[in-house]
């Protein structure tokens, strides 16, 4: 049984388990959650956050109209725009561009899109190699995983990991020492040096698309992704829809905002912002370019409680401080997002196919909500995906064929959700059934006296009652008091307690 | 209302107030919900407790159940509709009425305001006596020293923090923070059950931070949290006695 098919519950377990694992989320996030930490207390940056919310829900209100300028607009500058519904229409799309092109090698920007659609095992099944050239993307490509997190993808590996790894796939020279950083980064700079010259294409993915001038920009702090926009002679960006931005003078407000947020940054060491293919006049930078619109049910969220998802800048920050992820990593979650974001995401991009069970594996203690530089309020819509994930099937509708010529925003989707003519399932039918009785006094009295009853049955007997058991399975179980509140409230005359 | 000396509210008869004991502190911890009653009333308030009152229905709300939970939801407006203020000793059930009360009946027209105004008008008992009475010192003694757990919907929901730690510090107790007051203990309601593995280990990881300080007590304003981490602690035999902060006040009122 491969890890992925494993109930989420196992594989927390496992991850709970795994005492390297531990150690490393510990000292990894606590140093992350320190960062997002320092961005609440900073008065310009809650300005940014205001500013960055109203940016992001300005696309929103016309995400297709914003979509159709940028496009308009890369054009312009000679990039090949393409739309892709699916991830398999994108991988269709950006394997097609480098089998044109004859490239035998892709370097990779980090790029979570590119993770979403699955792109490195299409590319490899056509016969192209792929490299990752972010050192994170590098040490877990070499492992053969996935990342663990959005912005720090081997945050679940220690140092001394590293270097067994690079020793392993570098049997033939002299080992590494285990905890010299700097030789194990000496070593991969090297490697991928000689990868960003040979490559034919690169893939990069977006995180921020400005619409007016048709600029992609791209952070990053080992100055990866401008080796891999400025050497191969093909650039591909892969860019899921809501990364399309009006200005670009709205950079100013969200690139330090996402920078801070992350790694508390003020700004990355590289903020790379390219417009269009090599110019005759240029010396540097791709002679074609292509950009790859990935909806993947991006579009159906508009006009949803959850459109506020699409306003998420991927910093990582709900992670970090997340108290669940932070005690079973990225792994645990089974899906290319993880933490909270995640959580969110994965059922909705996959219309229900997808992370049913993830919702449910969050205590909803809303430390989320307080770290998300734009204001999502994840916790919200994890206890909303609750219950549009009862019934089989996505937990939205899905959007309008794409392309659409424009369409009138949906009125807003009442909640809780119509009832649907389906037989009620027994949660449903039992959550029906003990709100009717407690929405009536008597009928809450009635099974108050018959919890005490409870008292005279045997614990042991407790553990094997479903829930109950989970309870018991680490706690005691706590039984009904022998004078309920209510009893003492009515007797406190009599005798004062 | 507020008094800057914390003495008393200015003039008139004391103010009323209708306690909303929540069904867990009802059924499992009915001596917190005394506690908050003699606080209360130690604080000069004229203590109502509506009969008619059952559960605000976050259970199932938490469960993906909406329509069951806002049958409750307009069971407990009709409840307390006629009360200026409610009090409850459960950060987490004030949070659930103020803010998915407005949320669960906005689309029923009949209930959306009336929703709005039971929400505006119900505090979270820490919250009530020091924030809204401006009343820190009620007369109780805490011998010894204690450690606050921060308990999520009090906290992030209703923006509750200090309150508990100013009425804990004017009854003399010594506050040993621990090393994160502010994350949560692993309760989570269903949660608790559902993923024991990941719940059981938060709380471990609360009771240790709480050993740690070396405090007598591990105090927090939500008996969610503190049933989870008493029945931890009932098996590991780790870390200080869970307790609500209304009960440890109230043990030593006179």
């Amino acid at each position: 049984m491969s890890h992925s098919v494993l109930p989420l519950a196992e594989r927390a377990r496992r991850a709970i388990d795994d005492r390297t694992l531990q150690q490393a989320l510990r000292t990894a996030t606590a140093e992350l959650a320190r960062g997002s930490e320092l961005t609440r207390g900073d008065e310009d940056l809650q300005v940014a956050r205001r500013e960055a919310a109203r940016i992001r829900r300005e696309v929103l209100a016309d995400l297709d109209g914003w979509l159709d300028r940028l496009q308009a607009r890369l054009e312009s500058l000679g990039v090949v725009v393409h739309r892709a519904a699916t991830p398999e229409d994108a991988r269709r799309i950006i394997v097609a561009i480098a089998a044109r092109e004859g490239a035998r090698l892709v370097v990779k920007s980090k790029s979570m899109a590119t993770e979403e659609i699955h792109l490195n095992p299409a590319l490899a099944a056509a016969g192209i190699e792929a490299v990752e050239t972010d050192l994170g993307e590098y040490i877990i490509q070499l492992a053969g995983e996935a990342p663990s997190h959005i912005i720090v993808p081997a945050v679940h590996k220690t140092v001394p990991q590293v270097a067994e790894l690079f020793n392993t796939v570098r049997a033939d020279a002299p080992p590494l020492p285990a905890d010299d950083r700097e030789a194990l980064c000496a070593y991969a700079r090297q490697e991928l040096r000689s990868k960003f010259l040979a490559a034919d294409l690169a893939v990069t993915g977006a995180n921020f698309v400005a619409a007016d001038t048709g600029t992609i920009l791209l952070v990053s702090n080992e100055g990866n992704a401008r080796m891999c926009t400025s050497l191969p002679r093909v650039h591909v960006c892969l860019m899921p829809v809501e990364k399309v931005i009006p200005r670009l003078a709205d950079a100013g407000v969200l690139v330090p905002l996402l920078t801070q947020s992350a790694t508390a940054q003020p700004l990355t060491s590289y903020l790379s912002m390219i417009t269009g293919p090599r110019r005759p006049d240029e010396s540097d930078g791709p002679e074609r370019m292509h950009v790859v619109f990935l909806d993947h049910h991006r579009r159906s969220l508009v006009g949803t409680p959850y459109e506020e998802m699409l306003a998420c800048v991927r910093c990582g920050a709900c992670l970090n401080v997340c108290p669940i992820y932070r005690r079973i990593g990225g792994h645990a979650y089974g899906s290319t997002y993880p933490g909270p974001m995640g959580a969110v995401l994965t059922p909705l991009l996959s219309a229900g196919e997808e992370g049913r069970d993830l919702p449910d594996a969050s205590s909803l203690c809303g430390a989320c909500n307080d770290a998300c530089p734009v204001d999502i309020p994840l916790a919200d819509l994890l206890v909303r995906l609750r219950a549009d994930l009862r019934r089989p099937g996505p937990p939205v509708d899905p959007a309008p064929a794409w392309p659409t010529p424009t369409r009138p925003a949906p009125p807003p989707a009442p909640w809780p959700p119509p009832r649907s003519g389906r037989w009620p399932r027994p949660r449903r039918l039992a959550f029906g059934l003990w709100a009717r009785l407690w929405a009536s006094p008597a009928g809450y009295r009635a099974s108050s006296r018959l919890a005490r009853l409870g008292r005279i049955v045997p614990s042991k007997a407790w553990c094997r009652v479903p829930l109950i058991s989970g309870w018991a399975a680490g706690r005691d179980v706590p039984l009904p008091d022998s004078r309920s509140f209510h009893d003492r409230w009515a007797g406190r005359s009599d005798s004062p307690w | 209302m507020t008094s800057p000396d914390g003495a008393a509210t200015s003039g008139g008869a004391p103010p009323e107030v209708a306690l909303f004991v929540t069904c867990l502190v009802d059924q499992l911890a009915p001596q917190a919900g005394m506690a908050t009653v003699r606080l209360l009333e130690a604080a000069g308030c004229r203590v109502v407790v509506p009969d008619r009152q059952t559960c605000c229905g976050q259970p199932a709300l938490n469960t993906g159940e909406p329509e069951a939970a806002a049958v409750l939801a307009r069971h407990h407006v009709s409840v307390f509709e006629p009360f200026e203020t409610v009090v409850t000793p459960s950060g987490s059930c004030a949070a659930m009425v103020h803010h998915w009360y407005p949320r669960l009946l906005a689309s029923d027209d009949r209930w959306a305001e009336r929703a709005r105004a039971v929400a505006g008008r119900t505090h979270e008992l820490s919250g009530y006596l020091v924030d809204v009475l401006g009343r820190v010192d009620v007369g109780a003694t805490v011998d010894g020293r204690v450690t606050v757990h921060d308990a999520c919907h009090g906290l992030r929901t209703l923006g509750v923090k200090e309150a508990a730690r100013r009425l804990l510090a004017a009854a003399g107790a010594g506050i040993d923070e621990m090393a994160e007051p502010e994350t949560c203990c692993g309760f989570g309601g269903t949660f608790a059950a559902k993923h024991d593995e990941i719940s059981v280990p938060m709380a471990d990881d609360k009771l240790c931070q709480a050993a740690a300080t070396g405090a007598g007590y591990l105090v927090a304003c939500d008996s969610g949290c503190l049933l989870h981490l008493a029945g931890r602690r009932a098996r590991t035999g780790v870390g200080p006695e869970p307790v609500h902060v209304a009960e440890l006040l109230a043990r030593t009122l006179p």
